[in-house]
């Protein structure tokens, strides 16, 4: 158990990030509304980093943008193409997704991992799959635990898996929901590294955060919701140095 | 006192019957059993996809076939559905064993579906949100990555399900058998009858045992086993969607 879980060298790899809007999009559990009209837009390879309060709704947000969650209004573009007609199987392939948890299948290998959307959503022949895995895990700084069941790996180890297999499928746009807030403190940093390293190489990326360390330096744009909907968006200076709404302003008297 | 031993522990009688019993008697209620608990497990697996289904017209005659297969006394069952079947006068179906182990699939269906619903449901929903974000359809997602998971943790209540099966294996004898059709019971039934001694049911007590009893031990290894194989929090805690402190909604 040497790996290290600090930063792993920036891979050469460039992405075909798409640009992803959201537009007025409105969601409901039950009586409550918890999106009301909520706006986010992600230019081709850039970052949007999404900050506020919890239960503001950032992640309805990022589950409605590659339909985890079911909005009851409003418009998703994908590379300005609306989604509502796209196969949603389709539009998740091209819109990769990491959560809080990492959700592993905790019967399969690392590899494993990786390889049954290959298999089975790519049609991808055994030996295709299981090459593309072995480079992704590289591609994270783990390739020698290809074999390891997740139990077998650090949680950082896990999320980079977790990582890999949504970059295996080769998505224009990827979604973080928290990656890091399940993670022991010192495990976070080569999290955040790897994807500072994916902005980079020109993916697009939603990411929800609360390191407002890595917003300001990583993020194009930074988003601040409260309570279902977008109050104040704009280059990361601007929210942390200049403010302008009370509620951020008030959130971050809170967080910083 | 003498007499009363003599009735359970005639030895010669217990020599007599065991090598029907083990001869045959053993082999066919294993038939029975190990057919209706696959197809059982077929009719569950059907059961458990449905009940979990987000379309209430699945969903709702699963729940009633559920209801009423479990809420039947065995016996009645079987009487039914094998007189059912009888009365329909098929011309190739003289055997009461297709009938038999039909009337018990659908039976142990009912239970099964239950069990494997249970398991598929305590697979963390984390899983299929995984496999939705990665393209796989709900479909895919069931039988590739939910389903595996599932299966494990039921693996006890399942063989506790085959044991049952093995039980009720003896009330086929309702639908008629002839003497190289007969299982374990009927054989120490009609024994225990031309003899009026009732070592031969016991000599059946023991072949039953032989088969329940190890499968017991069974579910108690698996289910420590199970216990034992800790996985680490991060990978199994539910998602949390609702964040702890709803400050702000
Ligand atoms: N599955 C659900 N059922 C009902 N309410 C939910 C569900 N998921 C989230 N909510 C509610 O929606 C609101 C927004 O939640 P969420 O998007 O998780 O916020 P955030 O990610 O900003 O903390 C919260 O009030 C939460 O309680
Ligand atoms: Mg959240």
């Amino acid at each position: 158990m040497t790996t290290p879980d600090v930063a792993v060298p920036s891979h050469s790899h460039r992405y075909e990030g798409t640009s992803l809007e959201a537009r007025d999009v409105r969601m409901r559990f039950g009586p409550v509304e918890v999106l009301r009209g909520a706006d986010l837009l992600a230019p081709a390879g850039e970052v949007v980093c999404v900050i506020g309060p919890s239960g503001s709704g950032k992640s309805t947000l990022l589950r409605c943008l590659n339909g985890l969650e079911t909005r009851s209004a409003g418009r998703i573009l994908l590379g300005g193409e609306d989604t509502s007609t796209m196969d949603i199987n389709v539009l998740r392939q091209r819109v990769g997704m990491v959560f809080q948890h990492f959700n592993l299948f905790p019967h399969k290998t690392a590899a494993q991992n990786i390889m049954l959307a290959l298999r089975h959503v790519k049609k991808m022949p055994q030996e295709q799959a299981e090459a593309i895995a072995r480079q992704r895990l590289r591609d994270v700084g783990l390739a020698d635990r290809a074999g390891h069941r997740p139990t077998q790996l650090s949680g950082g180890q896990q999320q980079r898996v977790a990582i890999a297999r949504a970059l295996a499928m080769e998505p224009q746009v990827m979604l973080f929901d928290e990656v890091t807030s399940a993670l022991d403190p010192e495990l976070v940093k080569g999290i955040l590294q790897l994807m500072a390293d994916l902005a980079r190489g020109g993916m697009t990326m939603v990411v929800v955060t609360h390191e407002m360390g890595f917003a300001r330096k990583v993020a194009d744009t930074v988003v601040f919701m409260d309570a279902g909907v977008v109050v104040e968006s704009g280059p990361p200076e601007q929210i942390f140095d200049a403010p302008s709404s009370p509620r951020l302003k008030t959130f971050l008297s809170q967080v910083l | 006192m003498n007499a009363f031993l003599h009735n359970f522990f005639d030895w010669q009688l217990i020599g007599q019957v065991l090598p029907d019993l083990l001869g045959y008697g053993l082999r066919n209620t294993l038939v029975l059993a190990v057919a209706s608990a696959l197809l059982g497990s077929v009719i569950g697996m059907v059961l458990a996809v449905m009940g979990l289904s987000h379309r209430w017209w699945l969903r709702l005659p699963a729940r009633i076939y559920t209801d009423l297969f479990r809420g039947l006394p065995a016996a009645l069952t079987i009487l039914i559905v094998g007189e059912g079947v009888f009365s329909a006068q098929v011309s190739w179906l003289t055997s009461p064993y297709p009938v038999a182990i039909l009337a018990m699939s659908l039976m142990s269906g009912a239970y099964i579906g239950e069990i494997f619903r249970s398991g598929i449901q305590s697979v963390d929903k984390g899983q299929g949100e995984a496999c939705r974000a990665l393209g796989l359809t709900h479909g895919q997602a069931l039988r590739l990555v939910v389903v595996p998971q599932g299966v494990r943790r039921v693996l006890p209540a399942m063989v506790n399900q085959f044991i049952a099966i093995i039980k009720d294996s003896s009330l086929v004898y309702f639908l008629g058998l002839v003497t190289s059709q007969r299982e374990l019971f009927r054989i120490g039934q009609d024994d225990a009858m031309t003899t009026g001694n009732l070592s031969p049911l016991l000599a059946t007590g023991l072949c039953y045992l032989l088969l329940t009893v190890p499968l017991t031990h069974l579910v108690n290894s698996i289910d420590r086993r199970l216990r034992e194989g800790s996985r680490p929090a991060a990978a199994t805690d539910e998602p949390s969607l609702v964040d702890p402190k709803e400050a702000l909604v």
